[in-house]
């Protein structure tokens, strides 16, 4: 009793292709956006989606996708510029080694959002699983945002090298209302993991220490929990007034006395 | 390796396969074709106080010697083919049969006797797996079945029929081994009387396990490190008396830091089950669905290293591998959550469901 | 406490030949010799000398020679001199050891217990210098059969054939990262893999631009650091290589020390400069088979499915079933890694006493596939302490489709083997990115001699070819029955499946 895979259906309204993407398999439907958007077309509708895996992946253009439905897993990997907008969840992955682009969710996110993205946004509504933002880069002028609305699990911001991860903790889980898991920013030697919450030092992962927010910190959480509350229609002042934790690296070698022959050099 | 679902109706009204055989399809690209299964409870209303022995048969020889043993060791009450369709991508290797037995009366306190009875059955799945050469008990379980073979889940439905069939809890797998070959007891569900297990990762501690087990009475002949789970449950809930809390405490137990945060009595409590029952621990990345007659529990490993998705809507409870599965199969969700890593999801009939929170 | 630790080298200097040029002082990056101007004295800090011989090499009037330290601790056959020393290194330090190269434990090696045919009487052998001599080899998926269109004369492929590697000999240069070794040694290995028709990998620490003429020849690596993964990288080179472990140090990840993160290495790797590199254990988005083939279609589906992927995973105890779920994920070539393979860096204990040998590997794998039915689904590249064209011979006939040399490689760029890579102060100007010492590797030369290498043992693999009366690559493929083994066990002959010598 094989589930058919279908054909998907295009149609178009004003500047948007629509696809309807029911039972269409991920390689159908990737290569159809892949064509679309390779013809010049940078609006995409893709309603219906129900786990299709790679959206956007490796994409290298400046179209703006929105994905109604649950986004499967490695949304928007390897991506080089697009803008996805998902009316649901998505899956495990979504911005997986991201180098450019903008990624909105307005349901949850399940393990490792944001994995060694290098470039780009991610902001979700909602909550996110473990391991998110682990490895989290950034390179010159690319310093990549991940900002969630609700709270993260464990491993968050796990050997992280760069970049800005926001938690707003805005809504709590039942079976554990913490802002954000244990081990948080275990090995982390770049970048700064906003918390709107205080955090105890002891809920730290090694190598990572809170520090004093500066007013190029407040500057830039004014500017993302703006675009964050613009995005999601919240009052952004409501959510500011609150008092962040900033979680930063103890150091850029967390690991430098673990060799015999490290310390020599 | 793989992905899992499972649906229970919280009221035990009986559905169809069709809505497990759709949230299996759902996760295709996670199996690789070399295994795929089904437990349905509730499937055998008519024999309900027999135990259903599903039986896998490389040849008549086989069959025969087990029917040996069998007649010898229980009395069968019916036996017969399991119905099934021809399908061009599982090669037949196997006759497949079913027998609703019952133990012959030999104890008088009922208590007692039901303990023992199990036991028997326990110990007659046992031989059959391992003394009778080309025999294989898919399970053993009361009013419930394992429909499972080398192929894709959607395939192994198709062949078992396992739509016509009606239950009011489903799990189902699909495989994508990396230790053992592909054959038709390596799939999942592994199942032990009404213990059944699915199972998408790797028990890394299976030699442990494994070992701790076989000082129990149990044997691990299955070549696949699943069955330790269905065997520990059954060793710890059913045997030992632990609840299903306790049980998942001493299986995936928090880190000694968290432990030593706990207050009394809470700290010297989990500190006694991880002393006790350190060997039953179970390492490595892992997300598993348990089932027994009345219950559904998933569970994911320490770190989570593996995904497990619960949903409930007004009827059902579902445990998925993916979001997607679940979405496919039911529009009316009340609540949608991952469960925390080490903390068991139950869903039990009459209940409303509750993830236990012991991290 | 007295530090009783005897060095392991003496450098013996003739007094009589030096004439002071101190050139030895400006050769030795580790500070061996040390000259006082003012007392016109020497000091040698033996203790320091790691016998990369540069200064003995260096010296105009060849007044050095480095030879090993007769002292040492009173003889133990249990607690060895090497034995004391380490515990003695982390009571001090109380760090893990670090090490580089390959495993130096005494186990046996296969290869030299394995030996070839060769035709006499009943069969000719074939003279590669006369007769012609394919080395030519395909990596990457076949299909199970090929569908034509026929017409009279006419003949037309149907089949779509997924992309494959052509490689002019069965031997690549193997995966060593930007960062662990120097641009010019990336050069010279590029420009000799595109001269010779082969192809390098870049290690998980990108392509550098000078390398950018050379990328139809390179394959580039996705590690579970992800450094310079990025949609271009993956479209640019010939293949992609995804890391799950390596021989040297199977199940661990890798540390490339902030201070070797220089200007280019960060704009390579695209991170901050002086920042640790940082390659957790496992890749945070794999942590089961069927998320391997997650992020296999991922590269796939982000390439358009031009490129083939590889998978390279350490040789470890259940290797066969690991790569048969590999190549069932997706990959078009497994690439399986012995634990004789080479390192930069690792901890000793990893390097030492982890995985199982590539022979024994390759075997297994090739085997497992073939049972299965899906061997032609994808390729067996074998890496790993392959030394010699008789290895590549012995591993091809085992089963593997091409190998990847890595310490060989370096070797004929200058190493040698002095196990001091990850100090970064490599004497030869290979494990290095210290700009003076780079200077000592020459591109053109390195180059020269790394093609020299290829040819060599292409050369020498087309005799054992005409010895083997073969004339081509593809008939030695999996044909053990043209190995037989000399002083290996029942079962190491059973899993090797080779027959003993004179059988």
């Amino acid at each position: 009793m094989e589930v058919p895979l279908r054909k998907a259906k295009v149609s178009r309204e004003g500047e948007f292709v629509v696809v309807d993407a029911k039972g269409v398999h991920y390689r159908e439907l990737n290569e159809l956006i892949n064509e679309l958007v390779e013809r010049g077309e940078r609006k995409l509708r893709l309603l219906n989606v129900n786990g299709q895996r790679y959206i956007a992946d490796g994409l290298r253009c400046e179209c703006y996708i929105e994905i109604h439905g649950v986004a499967g897993d490695d949304l928007a990997a390897f991506a080089n510029g697009p803008t996805v907008v998902v009316y649901g969840d998505v899956q495990d992955g979504a911005g997986n080694t991201m180098n450019a682009g903008r990624i909105i969710v307005h349901g949850s996110g399940t393990d490792i959002i944001g994995h060694s993205m290098r470039g780009g946004e991610i902001f979700v509504r909602g909550h996110v699983g473990y391991r998110v933002g682990i490895h989290m880069k950034e390179y010159r002028e690319q310093v990549p945002v991940l900002v969630v609305g609700g709270t993260a699990g464990d491993f968050l911001g796990e050997y992280m090298a760069g970049g800005r991860i926001v938690v707003l903790g805005l809504e709590r889980l039942e079976t554990y209302p913490e802002i954000a898991g244990e081990w948080l920013a275990t090995g982390i030697h770049g970048g700064a993991i906003y918390l709107r919450e205080e955090v105890d030092e002891d809920r730290l992962g090694y190598g990572a220490r809170t520090e004093k927010l500066g007013a190029s910190d407040r500057k830039f959480l004014k500017e993302v929990v703006g675009e964050f509350c613009r995005l999601f229609g919240l009052e952004a002042e409501e959510v500011l007034n609150a008092d962040f934790t900033k979680v930063v690296p103890k150091s850029h070698r967390p690991f430098a006395e673990m060799y015999s022959d490290a310390k020599e050099g | 390796m793989c992905g899992l679902g499972g649906i229970l109706n919280r009221y035990g009204e009986r559905m169809s396969g069709r809505e497990i055989i759709r949230m299996s399809c759902m996760m295709r690209d996670r199996y690789d074709g070399r295994g795929g299964g089904f437990a349905g409870y509730g499937i055998y209303p008519r024999y309900a106080e027999y135990y259903a022995l599903h039986l896998f048969f490389r040849d008549e020889l086989a069959k025969e010697r087990t029917e040996e043993l069998l007649k010898d060791r229980v009395a069968i009450i019916k036996d017969e083919r399991i119905p099934m369709r021809r399908v061009k991508e599982i090669p037949q290797e196997n006759i497949v049969w079913r027998y609703f037995v019952e133990v012959p009366h030999r104890f008088s306190n009922r208590r007692e006797y039901l303990e023992k009875e199990e036991d028997y059955i326990t110990e007659l799945v046992f031989t059959i797996n391992d003394c009778i050469d080309g025999a294989f008990v898919a399970s053993s379980g009361k009013n419930m079945g394992v429909f499972k073979a080398t192929g894709m889940p959607d395939a192994v439905a198709e062949m078992y029929r396992v739509e016509k069939y009606r239950a009011y809890c489903w799990i189902t797998h699909g495989r994508f081994p990396t230790n053992t070959p592909g054959w038709w007891g390596g799939a999942h569900p592994f199942n032990l009387l009404d213990w059944s297990v699915v199972h998408n990762g790797e028990i890394s501690s299976y030699g442990t396990n494994k070992r701790y087990l076989e000082a129990h009475g149990y044997k691990c002949r299955l070549l696949t490190d699943t069955e330790v789970v269905a065997y520990l449950f059954d060793l710890l809930v059913r045997k030992q008396g632990l609840s299903l809390r306790s049980a998942a405490i001493a299986l995936t137990p928090p880190f000694w830091k968290q432990i030593e945060r706990m207050p009394e009595p809470k700290r010297s409590a989990f500190t006694a089950l991880r002393m006790t029952y350190s060997q039953a621990m179970l390492n490595g990345p892992f997300a598993v669905i348990i089932t027994n007659r009345d219950t559904m529990v998933g569970l994911n490993d320490r770190i989570k290293l593996r995904p497990l998705i619960a949903a409930s809507s007004d009827d059902c409870v579902y445990l998925a591998s993916e979001e997607a599965a679940i979405r496919e199969v039911e529009e009316n969700i009340n609540r949608l959550w991952a469960p925390r890593a080490g903390n068991p999801v139950i869903a039990r009939l009459d209940e409303e469901v509750r993830e236990e929170v012991i991290h | 406490m007295v530090r009783n630790f005897p060095p392991e080298f003496v450098v013996r200097v003739d007094r009589e030949a030096c004439i002071n040029c101190l050139r030895c002082v400006r050769e030795c990056p580790f500070g061996v010799h040390e000259y006082d101007r003012e007392k016109k004295t020497w000091k040698r800090h033996h203790e320091k000398c790691v016998a990369c011989l540069r200064c003995a090499y260096m010296c105009p009037t060849q007044a050095i020679s480095i030879e090993r330290s007769p002292m040492e601790y009173a003889p133990h056959p249990v607690w060895t001199n090497r034995v004391r020393k380490d515990i003695k290194t982390q009571a001090e330090t109380g760090a893990v050891i670090l090490t580089a190269m390959g495993n130096e434990l005494p186990y046996p090696s296969y290869f030299d217990r394995l030996v070839l045919d060769a035709c006499q009487v009943t069969n000719p052998s074939i003279d590669p210098l006369r007769e012609p001599m394919e080395l030519r080899t395909y990596i990457g998926r076949k299909p199970e059969k090929v569908e034509l269109e026929e017409e009279d004369s006419s003949i037309r492929l149907r089949t779509k054939i997924a992309p494959n590697l052509k490689l002019e000999t069965p031997i690549m240069f193997a995966h060593m990262s930007y960062g662990s070794i120097s641009i010019e040694a990336h050069l010279s290995m590029a420009r000799a893999a595109k001269e010779v028709g082969t192809y390098m990998g870049t290690g998980e620490g990108g392509m550098h631009v000078e390398l950018y003429p050379y990328a139809d020849h390179i394959i580039t690596q996705v590690a579970s650091g992800r450094f310079a993964v990025h949609e271009e990288y993956l479209k640019r080179g010939a293949a992609i290589e995804i890391k799950i472990g390596q021989g040297a140090k199977p199940g661990i990840g890798g540390h490339l020390p902030g201070k070797k993160v220089t200007e280019e290495i960060s704009q390579t790797r695209m991170i901050p400069e002086g920042s640790d590199a940082i390659s957790p254990a496992p890749h945070h988005d794999i942590y089961s088979i069927e998320d391997l083939s997650r992020l296999i279609y991922a590269l796939k589906e982000a390439t358009r499915y031009k490129k083939p992927v590889f998978v390279k995973i350490a040789a470890v105890h259940n290797v066969a079933p690991i790569a048969v779920g590999i190549i069932r994920a997706g990959a078009d070539a497994v690439v399986l890694d012995g634990f004789r393979a080479g390192t930069g860096a690792a901890p000793q204990v990893h390097r030492d006493h982890h995985g199982i040998p590539i022979e024994a590997a390759i075997a297994s794998v090739d085997r497992r596939l073939r049972e299965e039915g899906i061997r032609h689904w994808g390729s067996i590249i074998a890496s790993g302490g392959i030394r010699s064209s008789a290895d590549v011979a012995k591993a091809i006939a085992l089963g593997a489709d091409a190998v990847y040399i890595g310490t060989a490689a370096l070797i004929a760029l200058g190493c040698t083997v002095c196990k001091k890579c990850y100090t970064g102060r490599c004497a030869w100007g290979i494990a290095t990115q210290d700009p003076e010492l780079r200077k000592r590797l020459d591109p053109e030369e390195g180059a020269r001699r790394a093609a020299n290498l290829l040819r060599a043992w292409s050369h020498e693999l087309k005799e054992i070819l005409g010895a083997l009366g073969l004339n081509s690559i593809e008939s030695l493929r999996s044909n053990r029955d043209r190995l037989r083994g000399v002083g290996l066990t029942e079962p190491e002959l059973r899993v090797l499946g080779v027959k003993p010598a004179g059988e």
